[in-house]
């Protein structure tokens, strides 16, 4: 009985912080260390034990309609692997990133109880309890984003919050309208009586939950929040918020609810096609013209969710494992970038790209990083984004969606032009420098060069063998819908 | 008359006869909270307006005096630290968590409902400590400090 | 239906205030307007007319009572809300150390 766990340790850790820290923050650093690869051993449990059967689990010990159930399926485990893994990353970059901020134990509290909400939205099979988990994360990345304290930092995070909240508002109502229908909150209970109800009622709590976790994902449309937050948090959060918040509050509610409870109506996959296409473009071309290192890397990440959201709107077996591939390797390389970024900024104080120049001798491991970082992302053979984006782009060829397919390849022509950009005028300038004033310490360092290790060797996962064993599981719950029925209703 | 001294003499006075009245309501709205409307949450409330009241009447180099805030923040922690304590021995004792792991008593007596009393208080130390320590956070803000340029 | 209607209105009065007004303190007005909508909502389909409140009593029998799903969810709602509007506050009290205004027309430090 693993399954209480992944919410119970981050929680415990987060107040066993908050009651032990007075003002330093080395108990912090351990008991969240800690805490994050415990939950990193307890995922590859379940992602091992999962693989045959899921396990659903009931709290209070009572029956499933009248309680809140946690399901652990392929999927959900799957997204619990990647959150303590670019979480491992970012605390150990934090170490001493943050007390170059500003030292304090809070920092450490406050990003236990972003994995908790994280982690209780992946692994929860009831719709009011995803949304307070969901709370539960968004007020942490409110006040993670607010952290360092400058006049900007407050700004982002004043206009996240209340775009935050005007969605939350939004899919409370979708909460209501759907228990209104249906009488019951358990997804699985959802899925199954929805197909009786009335289709336009259905496709408006659609479209409503849509926009409200559209919104969290930062699908093109709803995106204003994600530049000025991603580009003013500190470099950790901005990787955990581009790597694992947009995909856990956004991507991953999008596909457990149109997959798995709404069954993908076509409409919901068209707007699907038609949103992703318009992300992948438009923050392409939004992000060429920009000079800030880390406002063109949050737009590189709505495209790059852009192409997630594409393959999920063709939604034949192979566009769902490239959808799900990609979210693996985005998580990972955007991480690293903005490690990248955030250590460019510490050294010299700036994150104008015109102000950079040739850091290839001053900061070496950077440099090296962030050039295998952009090979990823640009998708060059053989780094891991490649085989991503090559498996969408052939999943829209297969099924039949030649103007997708061409979006695809546009926006990773795009994608290669802009951080051409960064590597010209970043890292490779023409400015000269000879010693810096902070230099990247040991878990900085160790946190890139994990990251970039990782960059090239999860493109083995695409030799079938692997595959198999890994992406399988996960790709057949995504497309049976209703296996999820009958695994948590059990019949 | 400065702000830290509080307000008039009559609201002082009031204040200082009803504070331990609004704190015992908020104590009988907790432990009642299996049987009546109410129970952690809205007794918390109750108990932390009680503190609040003393801010607002007496001033806040008063209430500083009064009571330990610094306490405040770890009864906050502890509370939710108990919380997770009793969940993790219904998972200890019945296999689930928050599982009941007491006698269920009889209907309608006070020492009833098993946990649910219990979880009850600790909800209470929490919000009623937690309330307090968020106004109170945001009541020690100075408008003119800490300002850029 | 009317009463749908009207808690509609109420939803769509918090969304003009957060998208027309520039006092950030007004926002945080309107936000908590369009969340009290939201949560009268949810109460609204527990209604049941002629129904009791759903609390079991001594020697009260078991009638037509409204249902108590919807109210439990708005408290939890309202408690998230609670939380939500103390750190827009506190981010507003912050910014108007930073920017000496409340005026989100002279906020605005990050364009694009």
């Amino acid at each position: 009985m693993i399954v209480p766990y992944f919410i119970i340790i981050p929680l415990l850790a987060a107040f066993l912080i908050t009651l032990i820290s007075s003002d330093d923050d080395r108990w912090a650093i351990v008991i969240s260390i800690l805490a994050v690869i415990i939950l990193g051993i307890l995922s590859v449990i379940g992602f091992i034990s999962v693989s045959k059967e899921a396990i659903v689990y009931s709290m209070g010990g009572w029956k499933i309609p009248y309680t809140v159930c946690l399901v652990l399926d392929p999927f959900s485990s799957f997204m619990l692997f990647i959150i303590p893994l670019i979480g491992l990353a970012a605390l150990l970059y934090s170490i001493s990133y943050i007390r170059h901020l500003s030292k304090s134990w809070k920092y450490y509290a406050l990003f236990m109880l972003l994995i908790t909400g994280m982690n209780g939205v992946v692994i929860t099979g009831d719709l009011f309890n995803l949304f307070i988990f969901m709370e539960v994360a968004l007020f942490a990345a409110y006040s993670l984003v607010a952290y360092g304290g400058k006049a900007e930092e407050f700004e982002a995070s004043f206009k996240y919050a209340v775009m935050g909240s005007i969605s939350s508002s939004l899919i409370l109502i979708g909460i209501g309208l759907t228990y209104s229908i249906t009488s019951t909150l358990t997804l699985a209970k959802i899925a199954e009586v929805l197909p009786g109800q009335n289709p336009v009622v259905v496709n408006w709590i659609g479209a409503i939950f849509l926009a409200g976790f559209g919104l969290k994902a930062a699908i093109m449309p709803f995106h204003a929040w994600l530049p000025d937050a991603h580009s003013s948090a500190p470099a950790p959060i901005s990787s955990m918020l581009s790597g694992v918040l947009i995909k856990a509050l956004g991507i991953y509610v999008l596909i457990r609810l149109f997959y798995n409870v709404f069954g993908l109506p076509k409409i919901f996959s068209d707007i699907f096609l038609v949103l992703g296409g318009i992300s992948i473009i438009c923050a392409s071309l939004l992000a060429i013209s920009q000079w800030d290192f880390k406002r063109l890397l949050a737009y590189s990440s709505i495209s790059q969710i852009g192409f997630i959201l594409l393959a999920l709107g063709i939604g034949t077996r192979m566009a769902v494992f490239g959808a799900i591939f990609h979210i693996l390797n985005h998580a990972i390389f955007k991480s690293l970038l903005f490690f990248n970024a955030g250590t460019v900024e510490m050294a010299l104080g700036t994150r104008d790209l015109r102000k950079m120049g040739k850091l290839g001798k001053v900061l070496p491991i950077t440099s090296t990083t962030s050039m295998i970082a952009t090979l990823s992302v640009s998708g060059l053979p053989p780094f891991n984004g490649f085989f991503s984006k090559m498996i969408i782009i052939i999943a829209a060829i297969q099924a039949g969606f030649f103007q997708s397919a061409i979006v695809a390849v546009i926006g990773s022509v795009l994608t290669l032009g802009y951080f051409l950009k960064v590597q010209r005028h970043g890292f490779h300038g023409e400015k000269e420098f000879n010693e810096i004033t902070n230099v990247p310490s040991t878990g900085m360092r160790t946190a890139m060069i994990i990251l970039a290790i990782l960059c090239v060797c999860s493109s083995v996962l695409i030799i079938p063998g692997i595959k198999d064993v890994v992406f399988d599981p996960v790709i057949d719950t995504i497309i049976n819908k209703t296996e999820y029925i009958q695994l948590v209703l059990g019949r | 008359m400065k702000q830290s001294d509080g307000m008039t003499v009559i609201v002082k006075t009031i204040t200082r006869m009803s504070v331990w009245l609004i704190i015992l309501y908020g104590i009988y709205i907790i432990l009642h909270g299996h049987l009546t409307p109410g129970g952690g949450f809205a007794g918390g409330v109750i108990i932390a307006l009680a503190f609040l009241n003393v801010m607002l009447a007496y001033g806040r180099k008063y209430t500083e005096q009064w009571l330990n805030v610094r306490i405040m923040y770890d009864l906050v922690s502890t509370g939710a630290i108990l919380f997770l304590i009793i969940g993790i021995f219904g998972i200890a004792l019945k296999g689930s968590f928050l599982a009941n792991i007491l006698d269920l008593g009889e209907l309608f007596k006070l020492e009833s409902a098993g946990v649910i009393p219990i979880i009850d208080i600790f909800i209470g130390v929490i919000v009623s400590m937690g309330l307090f320590v968020m106004v109170w956070t945001l009541a020690v803000f100075h408008l003119e400090d800490g300002g850029e340029e | 239906m009317i009463i749908y209607l009207l808690c509609f209105i109420l939803f769509l009065v918090g969304l003009y205030g957060v998208l027309t007004k520039r006092n950030l303190i007004k926002i945080i007005l309107s936000l908590s307007i369009m969340e009290y909508s939201a949560n009268l909502f949810l109460v609204l389909f527990g209604y049941k007319r002629d129904a009791l409140f759903p609390i079991l009593e001594k020697g009260k029998e078991i009638q037509s009572m409204v249902d108590p799903l919807p109210q439990a969810l708005v408290l939890t709602s309202i408690v998230i809300e609670l939380g939500i509007t103390a750190m827009l506050v506190a981010l507003a009290v912050r910014l108007y150390q930073k920017y000496k205004t409340f005026d989100i027309t002279k906020i605005r430090r990050l364009s694009g």
